[in-house]
């Protein structure tokens, strides 16, 4: 049996992307028709039953979000879809975006109507300039086929979709500080509470969920929340788009049910194909940059929110970055690290100032210069990052570190007697500006 | 430099984006596409702030906190390396050196005649494809040395042709 589930990339590929008439022959907005009969609290319960969860990185319970901001009796409300997706090795959202356009629209749209929203966003991150004009026509066909827009579907419910733009910020993927950029401003997160359900974009009660949370909405609402929960596992409902990158043979992006093992997911011939060259792999990296780093002990966890969670992993954003024995762990975190000192926002010393110690001891260990001091520093550092920052970046900044600080402690020691395992410390010449 | 955009377009780009306040990223994103050397010039960030109502300082708070803004001129053709982590261990540490030989210029750096900028970015999103570059909105990836050259003798020629 396959081990591809294509519940929501099923039309990726197979239609033209802003072609109503193609969505809707391979069954596009028969979600949108079924809700548009059934009552908004029925649809959050559907929402519930699936077990979705955000889809973004934090794999909130969508359900519970949603009836959250159901209970507040304040209006307007405003739907905001997270598109800027920034987290390094991430790119299922850009396929959803780009392939099928049309199955985001509905899923904002689903959710407008629960709400009784009459404006949903969708803010596109800069680097995905060339997909914004696209979706754009996809937004202006399903208008014109009476999807979207004034009294949808001949209903008294109206509904218009704004696409607003990134310019190139990290910091904009936390959700509040993606408001403060769709308001013109700079994406600097807010402080909470308030919660954004109460007081989000343009002050008003607003709804956040990712693409793919949004992609899902129809397929929840055709087939039943029970029925989408049973392609997963007990506490994840439904599918994942996975995004495999690094040292491994098939790179790209795939859809698989929940329960999996991060072995099928890495080795499996359908999709990673194990490592890309004769080099066996050593670790690799989920969730993107902010998530933990995984071991080849760890490779029969089942992929799914809970299990993961268990042994210190997490889904996160559904990346999967694999590096093979050729990669030195230093080098590699420094990477990550220099990465966090350039998306930090400055706004907490924490993160600002700490990111950029971390990188300065871990630049020691690569010299050959670092001492078993430095090691527990290291600890010391990313402990105070994650408790210390004032928002989910800078708290997740050292995620990495700490996970191969614990696993990978003999590469660190090694480095301490001055031997690079390898062999990428002390010959590489720095390669230009910090 | 200003000279290269005339205010009238300016205006009309504010004109057709709309001058309320969220849109100040599109509309600055939009002069810097127009400005035919990827900036956003001071005398422009002037007339925007004046049409849109705010202070000058709120224009460059935005201008400088986002990473594709830039308040100097750069090459006409912006060549952006990813080193991501997952473009870093494809090796996009060889890419940038393919870039710089070939170019002759550091990274950050233009070169002589205007035509190329050398900067790092983010990533965006083809990491299937590493070690890639952005160009405009062009993606290039799986970079070799061949490929290099290929892609910037294209760029030359069609800045050629277009004189």
């Amino acid at each position: 049996m396959s081990k591809i589930m294509p519940l929501i990339s099923a039309n990726c590929g197979k239609i033209s992307p802003a072609s109503v008439e193609d969505y809707v022959r391979a069954g596009g907005f028969s979600g949108l028709q079924k809700a548009l009969k059934m009552p908004p609290t029925q649809i959050i319960n559907e929402v519930k039953k699936a077990k979705l969860r955000g889809r973004g990185g934090a794999g909130y319970p969508a359900g519970s979000k949603w009836q959250q901001l159901y209970e507040i009796k304040h209006f307007p409300k405003y739907i905001v879809c997270n598109a800027d997706e920034g987290e390094p090795g991430t790119f299922k959202d850009k396929l959803l975006l780009e392939k099928d356009p049309l199955r985001v629209i509905e899923g904002m749209t689903i959710a407008g109507y629960v709400f009784n929203a009459h404006d949903g966003y969708i803010y596109i991150r800069g680097e995905y300039a060339a997909l914004q004009d696209d979706f754009q026509a996809a937004i202006d066909s399903a208008v014109r086929a009476g999807y979207l827009g004034d009294k949808i579907l001949g209903t008294d419910y109206s509904y218009h979709l704004h696409i607003m733009t990134g310019a190139g910020a990290y910091v904009c993927g936390e959700n509040s500080a993606m408001l403060n950029s769709i308001e013109g401003k700079v994406g600097r997160p807010r402080v909470k509470p308030p919660h954004l359900a109460e007081v989000g974009l343009f002050q008003q009660p607003t709804l956040v969920n990712n693409v793919e949370s949004f992609a899902n909405i129809p397929t929840i609402m055709q087939i039943g929340g029970e029925k989408y929960l049973s392609y997963g596992t007990v506490d994840s409902g439904g599918t994942k788009l996975i995004c495999l990158s690094g040292n491994v043979a098939n790179p790209g992006v795939y859809e698989v049910p929940f329960g999996l093992t991060l072995r099928d997911l890495i080795y499996d011939e359908e999709l990673g194909g194990g490592p890309s060259g004769q080099k066996k792999i050593k670790f690799f990296h989920l969730g993107g940059q902010s998530g933990p780093c995984g071991f080849l002990s760890q490779l029969d966890t089942p992929y799914c929110y809970q299990a993961l969670r268990d042994k210190g992993l997490s889904v996160g954003s559904g990346a999967i970055v694999v590096m093979d024995e050729s990669v030195c762990v230093i080098d590699y975190l420094k990477a990550v690290t220099e990465f966090f000192i350039h998306e930090s926002c400055g706004k907490c010393t924490p993160c600002r100032e700490g990111n950029k110690q971390i990188y300065a001891l871990l630049d020691k260990f690569a010299q050959g210069t670092a001492s078993k001091e430095d090691y527990a520093l290291l600890q010391r550092l990313s402990t105070l990052l994650a408790k210390a920052s004032f928002c989910g970046l800078g708290q997740a900044a050292a995620t990495a570190l700490s996970t191969c600080l614990k696993n990978l402690q003999a590469e660190f020691d090694a480095h301490i007697e001055g031997r690079c395992p390898a062999g990428v410390c002390f010959t590489k010449q720095e390669s230009g500006e910090q | 430099m200003s000279g290269e955009l005339k205010k009238e377009q300016v205006l009309a780009i504010i004109k057709n984006k709309g001058n309320a306040k969220e849109k100040l990223l599109s509309i600055l994103l939009a002069i810097q596409e127009a400005s035919g050397w990827n900036y956003v010039d001071k005398e422009w960030a002037k007339l925007v702030a004046t049409e849109l109502e705010i202070p000058l300082t709120k224009v460059y708070d935005v201008l400088t906190f986002y990473a594709m803004f830039s308040t100097e001129p750069r090459g006409k053709y912006v060549i952006e390396i990813c080193k991501s982590a997952p473009c870093h261990v494809a090796k996009a540490d060889s890419a940038v050196q393919m870039f710089t030989e070939e170019l002759g210029i550091k990274m950050g750096e233009t070169t002589a005649n205007n035509l190329f900028t050398l900067q790092y970015t983010s990533c965006f999103g083809a990491c299937d494809l590493a070690p890639v570059v952005k160009i405009g909105e062009k993606v290039y990836g799986h970079l070799t040395r061949e490929k290099v050259a290929e892609i910037i003798k294209t760029y030359r020629e069609g800045s050629r042709c277009l004189k």
